[in-house]
């Protein structure tokens, strides 16, 4: 077993990145990722990471380029944030499409404008649809953990990964850490190999024009297969808890055994909402809370049976859909309720918005507000949380 | 010279490769000079090779799924980004093959084929990284001066005059406003060991080019002219002609710069531009003046050329 060492949360994952033994790293700099990129570029430099580093003039370029390298049968990795997310945009598309298994970090932050360096979900949203398999860390064992799992599932599936770690609270703290002792990491994760790639020896031709008569034959197949990712993400956790004693499943519950009303939150806010569960179950009040690990494919069964009996439901989203019926998860969540029988009243919060802070006695708060929707009726779809007059 | 030049002595017509790596059945316009400089670079570069298409023409007419016309390696990824694929595939390949993950001994070319719009435009900044970066791969631009793919819009490419759906000739604005871009001249700012001007007309001038292009280690860029039927309102037939006129007009001089010294096929008899510009419809409209205008820049640039062939010549 490895031990647990501080560490800085983006350095620990760079070094995990470092240990799935990548091939190909491509990446642009924008604040929070930095640190990930900069501590790759020095492995390489120093001669402990045999890897090739490409410092492209974009996150245009990055994607383009990782694209490249992996259909040339390559493990590949890059790491962006906020606009360069906004900027690689239509390539997340091609590469999921072209089935590509490139592993990337996420360190989430607000859109512009305004010009905002700090964390929420704002960026990452607007890849809900692209295809790619998208999982979320609480903590930075969590998002180291989270690293080795990607490059297991991504090269299964062929279908890229990428794993979202909360801008600075996630990726510029520093915590106890424990790597995986390398040859666990071998085990694993076995070499990278690709049935089509661009081989001279068998040339294949990838990125060819849809027609009408086989876009969409191409796209059920594309949705098969990120559906069918889910088995394949399950199993590699259940495998990563074998070496690791580390448990992982696609959502997270905390005291939701007998909770009446539950928050729904993903990312780095549920270690203070926790807080708020235990103060409050003091009070004797029966709350929990529900946390998505995993985002896509969207965990639907697991999510109806994690919620248990709730009678009332509080999603905290990190990001505005403006002026639609609420924030991208709790849109999410009303629409997978309405596929099963159960009928909680759904609450939904926008808050966190650029590094806002969320505190306990907002937690405790929001849990009220939850509350009161068993007795009112809601007046609105969504609420901006915590705007100062 | 360059040592990995040294040994290629070039290709004749009597000892043309019978390689292909373009298939027939492709869906190019009728005296399409776009897709025969394709033809023409991939017979030069051989089986072991993988191309990279910039969204466009070529991409287009060459991969109708279930078909393909593509014999090598080959993937599109999207409009402006050719450049950085290419650069991923090179890192792939440089890194897997110290890794002893490909065996293949030879080297693999990595070639590049994106129209004027990829390059000259949308694409002007993946491409720049790639050759700052020094990537090992060839850019080859096929440019037939116009986005034809989407219906003939103007380009930075278009030359001055021409009418295309976004600069019409119109009553009071005649035609593209602007010179050509100097594509040549930002390629060779950035210090590649090889850059080249090639032409369908010379199709032998065009293959050593781009073998070339192959051998030398580093990025390599060839910028080709390719006659367009459909987009310049030309006879089918007369692609080649006109091709040929480009270069007899100093409309579009052939030239190389290796290692920055310039080695240009000299026109000593230049035609006048006229002959050039009066077998396609896009020119059809230009008043004297404009076609002495162009006459006269023409004449300019290439006396430029000229002055830096001479103050930049090649020392062997």
């Amino acid at each position: 077993m490895g031990k647990k060492i501080a560490k800085e949360v983006s350095i620990a994952i760079a070094d995990a990145v470092a240990q799935c033994k990548v091939d190909v790293i491509s990446a642009y700099p924008i604040t929070p990722q930095t640190h990930i990129v900069e501590h790759l570029a020095e492995l390489v430099n120093n001669g402990e990471l045999d890897a090739e580093y490409i410092p492209v003039e974009s996150e245009h370029a990055a994607m383009s380029a990782c694209i490249g390298a992996s259909a040339a049968g390559a493990r590949t990795f890059t790491s962006t944030a906020s606009q360069g997310l906004l900027l690689m945009y239509e390539n997340l598309f091609i590469a999921s499409a072209l089935r590509l298994p490139i592993v990337m970090v996420i360190a989430n932050r607000s859109i512009s404008a305004p010009i905002s360096i700090w964390n929420d979900h704002s960026d990452v949203m607007t890849i809900r649809d692209s295809g790619w398999i998208q999982t979320f860390a609480e903590n930075g064992q969590e998002a180291v953990d989270l690293i080795y799992h990607a490059y297991k599932v991504a090269e299964k599936t062929l279908l890229p990964v990428a794993v979202n770690i909360d801008g600075f609270t996630l990726s510029h703290v520093i915590e106890p850490i424990e790597l995986l002792d390398q040859d666990l990491v071998d085990k694993y994760i076995p070499p990278l190999r690709m049935k089509y790639k661009l081989d001279p020896k068998k040339p294949v031709s990838i990125g060819a024009i849809g027609i009408p008569e086989i876009y969409t034959e191409a796209k059920k197949a594309q949705d098969e297969a990120l559906k069918a990712s889910y088995k394949i993400i399950i199993n590699a956790w259940r495998q990563f808890e074998k070496i690791s004693g580390r448990k992982y499943q696609s959502v997270e519950t905390y005291e939701m055994e007998d909770a009446e009303v539950a928050l729904i939150i993903m990312g780095s806010l549920a270690e203070t909402a926790m807080n708020a569960v235990d103060y409050l179950r003091r009070k004797g009040k029966k709350v929990g809370l529900v946390r998505f690990r995993l985002w896509r494919p969207f965990p639907l069964r697991d999510f109806i049976k994690s919620i248990g009996k709730v009678k009332a439901l509080g999603v905290v989203d990190r990001a505005v859909s403006h002026c639609s019926t609420g924030g991208p998860v709790g849109i999410e969540v009303r629409s997978a309720l309405y596929q099963s029988n159960k009928r909680p009243k759904v609450v939904n919060f926008i808050a966190g918005l650029s590094g806002r802070d969320v505190t306990k006695e907002d937690f405790i708060e929001l849990f009220e507000k939850t509350y009161e929707a068993l007795s009112k009726r809601l007046k609105v779809s969504y609420e901006i949380y915590g705007v100062k007059e | 010279m360059r040592p990995e030049l040294k040994k290629f002595k070039g290709f004749t017509l009597k000892k043309l490769p019978e390689y292909e790596g373009f298939a027939p059945g492709h869906r190019a316009c009728q005296g399409c000079g776009t897709v025969l400089p394709l033809r023409l670079a991939l017979k030069a570069l051989g089986p072991n090779t993988i191309a990279v298409s910039a969204t466009g023409c070529m991409e287009i007419i060459s991969s109708p799924f279930p078909y393909t016309s593509w014999k090598i390696p080959w993937i599109h990824v999207a409009f402006e980004n050719a450049a950085s694929v290419a650069s991923g595939i090179e890192a792939a390949i440089k890194v897997l093959r110290r890794k002893r993950k490909i065996r293949c001994k030879q080297k693999i070319n990595i070639v590049v084929f994106a129209g004027d719009g990829a390059t000259f435009d949308i694409g002007l900044q993946f491409l720049s990284g790639a050759l700052e970066r020094g990537h090992d791969f060839i850019y080859i631009c096929l440019d037939n001066e116009a986005y034809m793919n989407t219906g003939v819009q103007r380009s930075a490419a278009t030359p001055y005059g021409a009418h295309t759906t976004t600069s019409p000739a119109g009553t009071l604005i005649k035609g593209q406003t602007t010179w050509k871009k100097n594509l040549m001249g930002i390629v060779v700012a950035h210090n590649i060991p090889y850059a080249a001007t090639a032409s369908p007309a010379y199709p032998t001038d065009l293959m050593n080019k781009v073998k070339k292009a192959a051998l030398v280690n580093g990025p390599a860029f060839i910028h080709v002219f390719s006659p367009c039927p459909t987009g310049w309102g030309c006879k089918g037939e007369d692609s080649i002609l006109l091709a040929k006129l480009a270069v007899e007009t100093k409309v579009f001089p052939l030239y190389e710069v290796i290692d920055g010294k310039y080695i240009v096929k000299r026109i000593t008899k230049p035609k006048p531009v006229e002959e050039y510009l009066k077998l396609q419809r896009r020119f059809r409209h230009l008043t004297s003046e404009q076609i002495e205008y162009i006459q006269k820049r023409v004449d300019e640039e290439y006396e430029k050329l000229i002055k830096l062939a001479e103050c930049f010549a090649p020392e062997d």
